[in-house]
Protein backbone atom coordinates (compact mmCIF):
# COMPACT_ATOMS: atom_id res chain seq x y z
CA UNK A 1 0.00 0.00 0.00
CA UNK A 2 1.14 3.54 -0.73
CA UNK A 3 1.55 5.85 2.29
CA UNK A 4 -0.92 8.72 2.50
CA UNK A 5 1.93 11.25 2.52
CA UNK A 6 2.79 10.37 -1.09
CA UNK A 7 -0.71 11.40 -2.15
CA UNK A 8 -0.30 14.60 -0.15
CA UNK A 9 2.92 15.44 -2.03
CA UNK A 10 1.27 14.85 -5.42
CA UNK A 11 -1.62 17.03 -4.32
CA UNK A 12 0.78 19.76 -3.18
CA UNK A 13 2.60 19.78 -6.51
CA UNK A 14 -0.68 20.05 -8.42
CA UNK A 15 -1.93 22.78 -6.07
CA UNK A 16 1.23 24.88 -6.48
CA UNK A 17 1.10 24.47 -10.26
CA UNK A 18 -2.48 25.73 -10.20
CA UNK A 19 -1.57 28.69 -8.00
CA UNK A 20 1.27 29.64 -10.35
CA UNK A 21 -1.14 29.43 -13.28
CA UNK A 22 -3.73 31.63 -11.59
CA UNK A 23 -1.14 34.24 -10.59
CA UNK A 24 0.92 34.47 -13.76
CA UNK A 25 -1.18 33.72 -16.85
CA UNK A 26 -2.91 36.53 -18.73
CA UNK A 27 -5.42 34.38 -20.64
CA UNK A 28 -8.58 34.12 -18.51
CA UNK A 29 -9.53 30.69 -19.84
CA UNK A 30 -6.20 29.26 -18.71
CA UNK A 31 -6.70 30.93 -15.33
CA UNK A 32 -10.03 29.06 -15.03
CA UNK A 33 -8.28 25.81 -16.00
CA UNK A 34 -5.70 26.43 -13.28
CA UNK A 35 -8.55 26.78 -10.79
CA UNK A 36 -9.74 23.35 -11.91
CA UNK A 37 -6.23 22.06 -11.19
CA UNK A 38 -6.42 23.46 -7.66
CA UNK A 39 -9.83 21.85 -7.07
CA UNK A 40 -8.41 18.53 -8.28
CA UNK A 41 -5.54 18.77 -5.83
CA UNK A 42 -8.07 19.28 -3.03
CA UNK A 43 -10.02 16.25 -4.22
CA UNK A 44 -6.93 14.03 -4.15
CA UNK A 45 -6.34 15.10 -0.56
CA UNK A 46 -9.94 14.39 0.42
CA UNK A 47 -9.97 10.92 -1.12
CA UNK A 48 -6.53 10.05 0.27
CA UNK A 49 -7.64 10.91 3.79
CA UNK A 50 -10.92 9.11 3.18
CA UNK A 51 -8.92 5.94 2.65
CA UNK A 52 -6.47 6.73 5.42
CA UNK A 53 -9.22 7.10 8.02
CA UNK A 54 -11.30 4.26 6.53
CA UNK A 55 -14.31 6.57 6.25
CA UNK A 56 -16.26 7.47 3.13
CA UNK A 57 -17.11 11.05 4.22
CA UNK A 58 -14.12 12.39 2.30
CA UNK A 59 -15.40 10.90 -0.94
CA UNK A 60 -18.81 12.51 -0.40
CA UNK A 61 -17.08 15.85 0.08
CA UNK A 62 -15.11 15.25 -3.11
CA UNK A 63 -18.44 14.84 -4.93
CA UNK A 64 -19.57 18.21 -3.56
CA UNK A 65 -16.30 19.79 -4.70
CA UNK A 66 -16.84 18.39 -8.20
CA UNK A 67 -20.37 19.86 -8.18
CA UNK A 68 -18.95 23.24 -7.22
CA UNK A 69 -16.35 22.99 -9.96
CA UNK A 70 -19.07 22.34 -12.53
CA UNK A 71 -21.13 25.32 -11.35
CA UNK A 72 -18.08 27.58 -11.25
CA UNK A 73 -16.96 26.54 -14.73
CA UNK A 74 -20.42 27.16 -16.21
CA UNK A 75 -20.80 30.65 -14.71
CA UNK A 76 -17.15 31.59 -15.28
CA UNK A 77 -17.20 30.61 -18.94
CA UNK A 78 -20.52 32.46 -19.35
CA UNK A 79 -18.91 35.59 -17.95
CA UNK A 80 -15.93 35.14 -20.28
CA UNK A 81 -18.22 34.88 -23.31
CA UNK A 82 -20.21 37.96 -22.27
CA UNK A 83 -17.02 39.94 -21.63
CA UNK A 84 -15.42 38.86 -24.89
CA UNK A 85 -18.52 39.96 -26.78
CA UNK A 86 -18.28 43.45 -25.27
CA UNK A 87 -14.54 44.09 -25.16
CA UNK A 88 -12.96 41.66 -27.68
CA UNK A 89 -10.24 40.61 -25.27
CA UNK A 90 -9.37 37.62 -23.12
CA UNK A 91 -6.44 39.09 -21.20
CA UNK A 92 -6.89 39.46 -17.47
CA UNK A 93 -4.87 42.68 -17.19
CA UNK A 94 -6.99 44.40 -19.84
CA UNK A 95 -10.15 43.76 -17.82
CA UNK A 96 -10.09 47.08 -16.00
CA UNK A 97 -13.68 48.32 -16.25
CA UNK A 98 -13.78 48.97 -12.51
CA UNK A 99 -10.48 50.86 -12.43
CA UNK A 100 -10.88 54.54 -11.72
CA UNK B 1 3.49 -3.92 -6.40
CA UNK B 2 1.10 -3.20 -9.23
CA UNK B 3 -0.51 -0.57 -7.06
CA UNK B 4 2.81 1.24 -6.56
CA UNK B 5 3.63 1.22 -10.26
CA UNK B 6 0.17 2.53 -11.13
CA UNK B 7 0.41 5.22 -8.45
CA UNK B 8 3.76 6.57 -9.61
CA UNK B 9 2.68 6.42 -13.26
CA UNK B 10 -0.54 8.34 -12.64
CA UNK B 11 1.10 10.78 -10.22
CA UNK B 12 3.84 11.64 -12.69
CA UNK B 13 1.33 12.00 -15.49
CA UNK B 14 -0.86 14.29 -13.39
CA UNK B 15 1.98 16.60 -12.35
CA UNK B 16 3.49 16.69 -15.86
CA UNK B 17 0.09 17.51 -17.34
CA UNK B 18 -0.46 20.22 -14.74
CA UNK B 19 2.86 21.90 -15.55
CA UNK B 20 2.07 21.77 -19.27
CA UNK B 21 -1.40 23.28 -18.69
CA UNK B 22 0.22 26.33 -17.13
CA UNK B 23 3.07 26.72 -19.64
CA UNK B 24 1.36 26.07 -22.99
CA UNK B 25 0.83 29.08 -25.27
CA UNK B 26 -2.26 27.79 -27.04
CA UNK B 27 -5.39 27.44 -24.90
CA UNK B 28 -6.48 24.32 -26.80
CA UNK B 29 -3.21 22.58 -25.93
CA UNK B 30 -3.72 23.57 -22.31
CA UNK B 31 -7.18 22.02 -22.42
CA UNK B 32 -5.82 18.76 -23.84
CA UNK B 33 -3.18 18.54 -21.11
CA UNK B 34 -5.80 19.38 -18.48
CA UNK B 35 -7.78 16.39 -19.76
CA UNK B 36 -4.61 14.29 -19.30
CA UNK B 37 -4.27 15.51 -15.74
CA UNK B 38 -7.93 14.84 -14.96
CA UNK B 39 -7.72 11.29 -16.33
CA UNK B 40 -4.54 10.66 -14.33
CA UNK B 41 -6.35 11.94 -11.23
CA UNK B 42 -9.13 9.48 -11.98
CA UNK B 43 -6.46 6.76 -12.02
CA UNK B 44 -5.24 7.95 -8.62
CA UNK B 45 -8.80 7.60 -7.30
CA UNK B 46 -8.74 4.03 -8.55
CA UNK B 47 -5.57 3.29 -6.57
CA UNK B 48 -7.42 4.68 -3.53
CA UNK B 49 -10.34 2.26 -3.97
CA UNK B 50 -12.75 5.07 -4.88
CA UNK B 51 -14.43 3.50 -7.89
CA UNK B 52 -17.47 5.76 -7.84
CA UNK B 53 -15.35 8.92 -7.89
CA UNK B 54 -13.28 7.44 -10.71
CA UNK B 55 -16.40 7.17 -12.87
CA UNK B 56 -17.75 10.56 -11.73
CA UNK B 57 -14.43 12.21 -12.53
CA UNK B 58 -14.39 10.84 -16.07
CA UNK B 59 -18.06 11.49 -16.85
CA UNK B 60 -18.39 14.89 -15.19
CA UNK B 61 -14.95 16.46 -15.55
CA UNK B 62 -13.65 15.04 -18.79
CA UNK B 63 -17.03 14.54 -20.43
CA UNK B 64 -18.79 17.64 -19.14
CA UNK B 65 -16.59 20.47 -17.92
CA UNK B 66 -13.75 19.98 -20.40
CA UNK B 67 -16.15 19.83 -23.34
CA UNK B 68 -17.53 23.15 -22.09
CA UNK B 69 -14.01 24.58 -21.93
CA UNK B 70 -13.11 23.44 -25.44
CA UNK B 71 -16.42 24.78 -26.73
CA UNK B 72 -15.79 28.22 -25.20
CA UNK B 73 -12.21 28.27 -26.55
CA UNK B 74 -13.68 27.61 -29.98
CA UNK B 75 -16.22 30.45 -29.54
CA UNK B 76 -13.71 33.08 -28.42
CA UNK B 77 -10.67 31.88 -30.35
CA UNK B 78 -8.35 34.76 -31.18
CA UNK B 79 -5.35 34.27 -33.41
CA UNK B 80 -3.80 37.49 -32.16
CA UNK B 81 -3.84 36.11 -28.62
CA UNK B 82 -1.22 33.55 -29.63
CA UNK B 83 1.31 36.24 -30.50
CA UNK B 84 0.87 38.29 -27.34
CA UNK B 85 2.86 38.01 -24.13
CA UNK B 86 1.38 35.10 -22.19
CA UNK B 87 2.62 35.94 -18.69
CA UNK B 88 1.87 39.13 -16.80
CA UNK B 89 4.30 41.53 -15.12
CA UNK B 90 4.10 39.97 -11.67
CA UNK B 91 5.30 36.57 -12.93
CA UNK B 92 8.64 36.48 -11.10
CA UNK B 93 7.23 37.61 -7.76
CA UNK B 94 4.28 35.23 -8.10
CA UNK B 95 6.53 32.30 -9.04
CA UNK B 96 8.85 32.99 -6.13
CA UNK B 97 5.99 33.20 -3.65
CA UNK B 98 4.40 30.04 -5.05
CA UNK B 99 7.62 28.10 -4.62
CA UNK B 100 7.91 29.48 -1.09
CA UNK B 101 4.37 28.18 -0.47
CA UNK B 102 5.32 24.78 -1.92
CA UNK B 103 8.44 24.59 0.28
CA UNK B 104 6.37 25.51 3.32
CA UNK B 105 3.71 22.88 2.66
CA UNK B 106 6.30 20.19 1.91
CA UNK B 107 8.05 21.10 5.15
CA UNK B 108 4.70 20.73 6.94
CA UNK B 109 4.29 17.21 5.51
CA UNK B 110 7.90 16.35 6.38
CA UNK B 111 7.48 17.72 9.92
CA UNK B 112 4.42 15.52 10.39
CA UNK B 113 6.88 12.63 10.36
CA UNK B 114 8.28 13.69 13.72
CA UNK B 115 4.89 14.20 15.39
CA UNK B 116 1.90 12.03 15.99
CA UNK B 117 1.63 8.45 17.07
CA UNK B 118 4.25 6.32 15.31
CA UNK B 119 4.37 8.12 11.95
CA UNK B 120 0.72 7.57 11.21
CA UNK B 121 0.87 9.64 8.04
CA UNK B 122 3.75 7.62 6.65
CA UNK B 123 2.66 4.16 7.54
CA UNK B 124 0.55 2.21 5.09
CA UNK B 125 -3.11 3.17 5.59
CA UNK B 126 -5.81 0.86 6.77
CA UNK B 127 -6.57 -1.92 4.38
CA UNK B 128 -10.24 -1.35 3.57
CA UNK B 129 -12.45 -4.11 4.76
CA UNK B 130 -14.34 -5.76 1.96
CA UNK B 131 -18.03 -5.28 2.64
CA UNK B 132 -21.05 -6.84 1.06
CA UNK B 133 -22.12 -3.60 -0.60
CA UNK B 134 -19.76 -1.81 -2.93
CA UNK B 135 -18.31 1.68 -2.91
CA UNK B 136 -21.20 3.19 -4.87
CA UNK B 137 -23.89 1.80 -2.56
CA UNK B 138 -22.06 3.06 0.50
CA UNK B 139 -21.60 6.56 -0.94
CA UNK B 140 -25.24 6.66 -2.02
CA UNK B 141 -26.38 5.64 1.46
CA UNK B 142 -24.17 8.31 3.02
CA UNK B 143 -25.30 10.95 0.53
CA UNK B 144 -28.99 10.36 1.15
CA UNK B 145 -28.81 9.83 4.91
CA UNK B 146 -26.08 11.87 6.57
CA UNK B 147 -25.59 14.48 3.86
CA UNK B 148 -29.09 14.96 2.50
CA UNK B 149 -29.29 18.71 3.34
CA UNK B 150 -25.94 19.56 1.67
CA UNK B 151 -27.07 17.43 -1.26
CA UNK B 152 -30.23 19.52 -1.69
CA UNK B 153 -28.26 22.75 -1.30
CA UNK B 154 -25.88 21.53 -4.02
CA UNK B 155 -28.86 21.00 -6.32
CA UNK B 156 -30.01 24.59 -5.66
CA UNK B 157 -26.46 25.77 -6.40
CA UNK B 158 -26.55 23.95 -9.73
CA UNK B 159 -29.92 25.52 -10.56
CA UNK B 160 -28.54 28.99 -9.77
CA UNK B 161 -25.44 28.31 -11.88
CA UNK B 162 -27.67 27.14 -14.73
CA UNK B 163 -29.72 30.35 -14.63
CA UNK B 164 -26.54 32.42 -14.32
CA UNK B 165 -24.92 30.78 -17.32
CA UNK B 166 -28.04 31.31 -19.43
CA UNK B 167 -28.26 34.99 -18.44
CA UNK B 168 -24.56 35.51 -19.17
CA UNK B 169 -25.00 33.94 -22.59
CA UNK B 170 -27.71 36.39 -23.66
CA UNK B 171 -27.05 38.64 -26.62
CA UNK B 172 -27.26 41.96 -24.79
CA UNK B 173 -26.16 42.18 -21.20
Amino acid sequence: MIPTSHYLVVSLLLFTTGVIGVLTRRNVIIVLMSIELILNAVNINLVAFSQHLASLDGQVFAIFVITDAAAEAAVGLGIIIAFFRNRQTLLADEMDLLRW
Amino acid sequence: MTNEILFYFFAGLAVLGGVLVVTMRNAVHSAVFLITTLLATAGLYLTLNAEFLFVVQIILYVGGIMVLFVFVIMLVNLDVALHQVQFNRQTWVAGLLSFALLAELLAAVALARSYGEENWLFAAPHVPTVTAEGNTEQIGRLLFQNYVIPFEIASILLLVALVGAVVMGKKRI
